[in-house]
């Protein structure tokens, strides 16, 4: 019994070595956001096809795990939604570069019986979520939505229940434009909600919309797009209701590359762009800027280099933004920042 | 979480083994021998078909040391879960002591952790749930084990056991397809006749810790019919025929032995139960109110716990979570350890 057990287990060790060795040369590991996962294994599954040699896996574990993991240094790169903060950076033992890869959108979604297309202020958002507008024929909405008729119900706002970056980008645009927010709840992946129930992850928070009635929530453009949700514009900085889609996206993105910081932790929401939309954001690859293993980080930064170029195209068919021409040139630059092997 | 097996009850009625005492027949050529302590080595030795060769006796030896390793590992895995929770709260309990478990702010922005809401949203489901579940349950258990011809009775727990295997993401969504939207619908006539009562206080969203209760009571019913039926059924024939007074004394043992173990179950639910409470931590005394659990929100902000003390205000929550189960389970265990005692009393 023992002995067939012991032979099992060697057999299952060397089934696995050689199934590592068959898998590729280079593995290469990361770990993160759950929001660009569906264009990242489309990325690397494609990278793979043409270069066999190299395997690159992602776990799309949240982007606070992302950053934990590439911290510590248990894998060779992160993702995240939302740009870690001067403390974060400070702990990691290798310093961090921030990778912008594709752009996404939050928007709002609701559920208003016989109501298809609503638009937003600023106001109107932080003013719901704060709890200070509390029914649906309020003034606010009322003048910003002449000619809807909106009914004399209670607004059940439904807001993320997990830590995740959609929860950080609409904060982070609803502390820029209410004074109140920023110094009442403020942003992050996961805040105070003053008002609202949670749903877990975007099925979560779209269940709720869809199911109970006088509800707004909001989620990922992607989701809502691919669910066929009633979908709000929102005002921008320039006064103009934009709905959200990829080039409204890719037009706050181009705004903010003209004063793009060198780390290219840039908040793009509250976009100045006439035809931005408002809440918008980058997400980022977290890659160290040594990596010791020569192969593996020749095989990175070949990645890199491709998502910069043929990567970009394949973005738009999965609904994501790519990213602005002078944004890409940028990070070509920045990619001669990260020196492979022992230095 | 984790589903307990119902291994442990099944030996409420069993008896101590009896050794098979050593033959006393005299050999026929009677030999002078001191007298040996009758252990229970002498008398699997001394019986000629249980004889074991040499080399069985050494397997004999190896098997009960690894049983007996395998035992030690459910103790290491416990003190290992107990001691990592401990250690990795440190930061949230330095900052924010015993404080707490009493204190209601959950706000990761600006770290300020308090557990009582997630306290109390655990606690009140459970007590809703098993405030439906229990009668439900025990009821059924009764009839099938009492009342219905065996074979009926064997079929039926069958069916029992699959529910209990359904994997609890199934229910939450039995439970926001089908129980929301009764709720919301049953709850409305009774939020406006007994709206003034702090316990039916609107708004009815239809989520909600009564929701989530009745969910919860739904998940354990068949675990309490399954486990409160095989209590009953150990019932010897002799003391089922007998007094009816030993009866009721059974009625007890089924309602205390089961009720810890569901319990417990209720307390760790976290999938179904963060599909239809609301996620909102706050201490509303209405039925009707969104709420929140320690397993929920431990699900839901466990991976993106970006700063240090929300990750440890979360391990902590985790630790609170498992003390509460560990006395659950403690007073279970004494439970039956009383019973035990009351049992071989009367035998």
């Amino acid at each position: 019994m023992r002995r067939w057990s012991l032979t099992f287990a060697v057999v299952l060790s060397i089934a696995g070595v050689a199934l590592q060795a068959a898998r590729g040369a280079v593995l290469v590991n990361g770990a993160g956001a759950t929001f660009p996962y569906p264009i990242y294994s489309k990325w690397f599954d494609e990278f793979h096809k043409r270069n066999p040699d190299v395997q690159i896996n992602y776990q799309s574990i949240g982007s606070g795990g992302g950053i934990r993991q590439v911290t510590d240094g248990t894998v060779d790169f992160g993702a995240s939604d939302g740009p870690m903060t001067d403390e974060q950076l400070a702990a990691t033992k290798v310093p961090i570069l921030h990778l912008p890869t594709v752009l996404g959108a939050v928007v709002p979604t609701f559920n208003l019986a016989g109501i298809e297309a609503l638009r937003f202020t600023p106001e109107a958002l932080a003013g719901i979520f704060l709890g200070k507008i509390t029914r649906w024929d309020d003034a606010v909405l009322a003048e910003a939505n002449p000619g809807v008729k909106l009914p004399g119900q209670a607004i059940v706002p439904v807001h993320r229940s997990d830590g995740s970056g959609t929860t950080y980008v609409f904060t982070d645009y609803l502390t820029k434009v209410s004074p109140e927010w920023s110094s009442s709840v403020g942003k992050g992946t996961a805040v105070n909600w003053p008002v609202g129930i949670g749903g877990k992850g975007n099925e979560g928070v779209t269940g709720l919309v869809k199911q109970t009635p006088n509800t707004i929530g909001y989620v990922e453009l992607v989701y809502a797009v691919q669910n066929k949700l009633p979908v709000g514009a929102v005002k921008n900085r320039g006064g103009r209701f934009v709905q959200a889609s990829l080039d409204s996206i890719t037009a706050a993105a181009a705004s903010a590359a003209s004063n793009m910081p060198p780390d290219f932790r840039v908040s793009i929401t509250d976009a100045a762009a006439a035809d931005a939309y408002p809440i918008a954001s980058f997400t980022w690859l977290l890659v160290p800027t040594r990596i010791k293993d020569a192969e593996k980080g020749r095989a990175m930064k070949e990645f890199l280099a491709w998502m910069l170029a043929d990567g970009q195209k394949i973005a738009p068919g999965l609904q994501y933004a790519p990213l602005p021409e002078a944004v890409i040139g940028l990070e070509r630059q920045a990619l001669e920042r990260i020196s492979v092997g022992t230095t | 979480m984790s589903r307990t097996p119902a291994s442990p009850i099944a030996h409420v009625g069993a008896r101590p083994v009896v050794l098979p005492r050593p033959s006393r027949a005299t050999p026929a050529v009677p030999r002078p021998q001191p007298p040996r302590p009758v252990t229970r080595e002498a008398a699997v030795q001394r019986a000629p078909s249980r004889r074991l060769a040499p080399r069985w006796r050494m397997a004999d030896t190896a098997f009960r040391l690894t049983a007996l390793a395998f035992a030690l590992s459910v103790l290491a895995i416990t003190g290992t879960i107990a001691v990592e929770l401990f250690v990795r709260s440190a930061p949230a309990r330095r900052a924010f002591g015993w404080s707490f478990l009493w204190t209601g702010v959950w706000d990761p922005v600006f770290s300020k952790f308090g557990a009582l809401p997630f306290i109390y949203g655990t606690l009140a489901t459970t007590a809703i749930a098993l405030a439906i579940a229990t009668p439900l349950g025990l009821g059924a258990a009764i009839c099938l084990a009492e009342l219905m011809p065996r074979r009926l009775g064997d079929g039926l727990t069958f069916l029992l056991e699959l529910l209990v295997a359904v994997p609890s993401v199934v229910y939450g969504l039995v439970g926001v397809f089908v129980l929301v939207p009764l709720v919301r619908s049953v709850g409305a006539p009774i939020e406006r006749l007994l709206g003034g009562l702090p316990l039916f206080a609107g708004p009815v969203y239809g989520i909600g810790l009564l929701t989530a209760g009745v969910l919860l009571a739904v998940m354990i019913v068949p675990f309490i019919i399954a486990v409160g039926r095989e209590v009953l059924l150990a019932v010897p024939q002799a003391q089922r025929d007998g007094a009816l007074a030993l009866g009721a004394t059974r009625w007890e043992t089924v309602r205390q032995v089961v009720l810890p173990y569901a319990l417990a179950r209720a307390l760790g639910e976290t999938m179904a139960v963060t599909m239809v409470i609301g996620n909102r931590p706050d201490i509303v005394a209405s039925l009707f109110a969104p709420a929140h659990t320690m397993a929920a929100v431990l699900a839901n902000e466990f991976a993106e716990a970006a700063s240090d003390v929300h990750l440890a205000a979360l391990v902590e929550i985790g630790l609170v979570l498992f003390g509460i189960t560990l006395v659950v389970n403690g007073v279970a265990r004494l439970l039956i350890l009383g019973m035990r005692g009351a049992e071989r009393a009367r035998a």
